[in-house]
């Protein structure tokens, strides 16, 4: 039932290149999201942006410092759509429920109309 | 008659194991996943409060900003430093990954120590889980308590798991003789994710409430 030690080889340990330019980008991209707020760019870019690079940092760390991209494919498989699933979830379903809130929010005594009658 | 030898020796075929990866490493696996989806639930709870109603953006650049910054530095620092404790490590070299894990706990305690003072920065504006300052209230009327209760519940999960990684790391640190490379690993495994949810967490709280006035 155990498997032999070997069967869980000395697989690709990454060079200490790889590692530093990983850790390069990944202080990149942040430079570059506080670079953003600090241009004062509108809310909804500003998120679209940020989410949009901290995925892709996660997406960074998880393949190389984590080194699930040298693990065999059925792990990423079994990790990566359920992460994928909750992203979906949260623009897809939360983030237009919240709108709706918003939106249904009370906004004070109703004006009286502009008209006369 | 190969092949099929080789068929039965995949991933499913039976007498390996799962994954191909030990069961204390899945076992951090699907720990990192059900935490991950604890840390979803807070953020995307703090993102449908902060969608629906008013909230202050109260983070100046100093001190907030360059604070938080400079903490994202150090954990992504020490996220290096851990990976180079596992590659010491993996090499056998166990004195050199002791002396990185120390690193990479040091440096997780200076994030510690940075954020803590940034959370009395805030408290002493007057800042609680249930009540924001006056004059916050005044410069942004309306707007809710719950950003008292977003950011410390938030930012205070982080941190209670940054220490507890602390200490995990202490201990691995302390006990590298007995372990086996692949216990190094695994609390790699962990420090990464911790800085993985603060990849998150910095620009949902910190860079989307910057205040511009």
């Amino acid at each position: 039932m155990t498997a032999p030690a070997a069967a869980d080889t000395e697989h690709f340990a990454g060079s200490l290149k790889l590692f530093l330019s990983v850790w390069f980008w990944l202080l990149a991209l942040t430079a570059f999201e506080v670079f953003l707020g600090y241009v004062h760019l509108p809310v909804v870019y500003m998120l679209v942006i940020l989410m949009g690079a901290s995925i892709i940092k996660a997406a960074l760390i998880v393949a190389y410092f984590m080194h699930l991209r040298f693990e065999r494919l059925s792990l990423v498989l079994t990790i990566v759509p359920a992460l994928v699933i909750c992203i979906c979830l949260m623009l897809l379903v939360f983030f237009p429920d919240s709108f709706r809130a918003r939106d249904m929010r009370y906004q004070g005594p109703a004006q009286p109309t502009a008209d006369s009658h | 008659m190969a092949t099929e030898a080789q068929a039965i020796s995949s991933d499913w075929g039976g007498g390996v194991l799962p994954y191909r990866v030990g069961h204390r490493k899945l076992g951090m696996w699907l720990f990192i996943m059900s935490d991950s989806l604890t840390f979803s639930a807070l953020l995307i709870g703090y993102a449908y409060l902060r969608a629906s109603n008013a909230w202050p953006t109260p983070f100046k650049f100093y001190p907030s900003i360059i604070f938080s910054s400079v903490m994202t530095l150090v954990l992504l620092s020490s996220s290096l430093t851990m990976v180079m404790a596992v590659s010491a490590s993996s090499r056998k070299q166990r004195s050199k990954a002791r002396n990185w894990i120390i690193a990479t706990a040091v440096l997780g305690a200076t994030f510690i120590v940075l954020h803590a003072i940034e959370w009395k920065h805030l408290i002493d504006e007057g800042l609680s889980p249930f009540r924001l300052p006056h004059e916050w209230a005044e410069k942004w009327p309306g707007s809710t308590p719950l950003f008292g209760a977003t950011f410390f519940g938030i930012t205070g999960m982080h941190m209670f798991h940054v220490a507890t990684g602390c200490i995990y790391l202490l201990v691995v640190a302390g006990r590298v003789n007995k372990l086996k490379h692949e216990d190094v690993e695994i609390s790699g495994l962990y420090w990464h994710f911790v800085d993985l949810v603060w990849m998150f967490v910095f620009p949902m709280i910190y860079l989307l409430s910057i205040d511009f006035k």
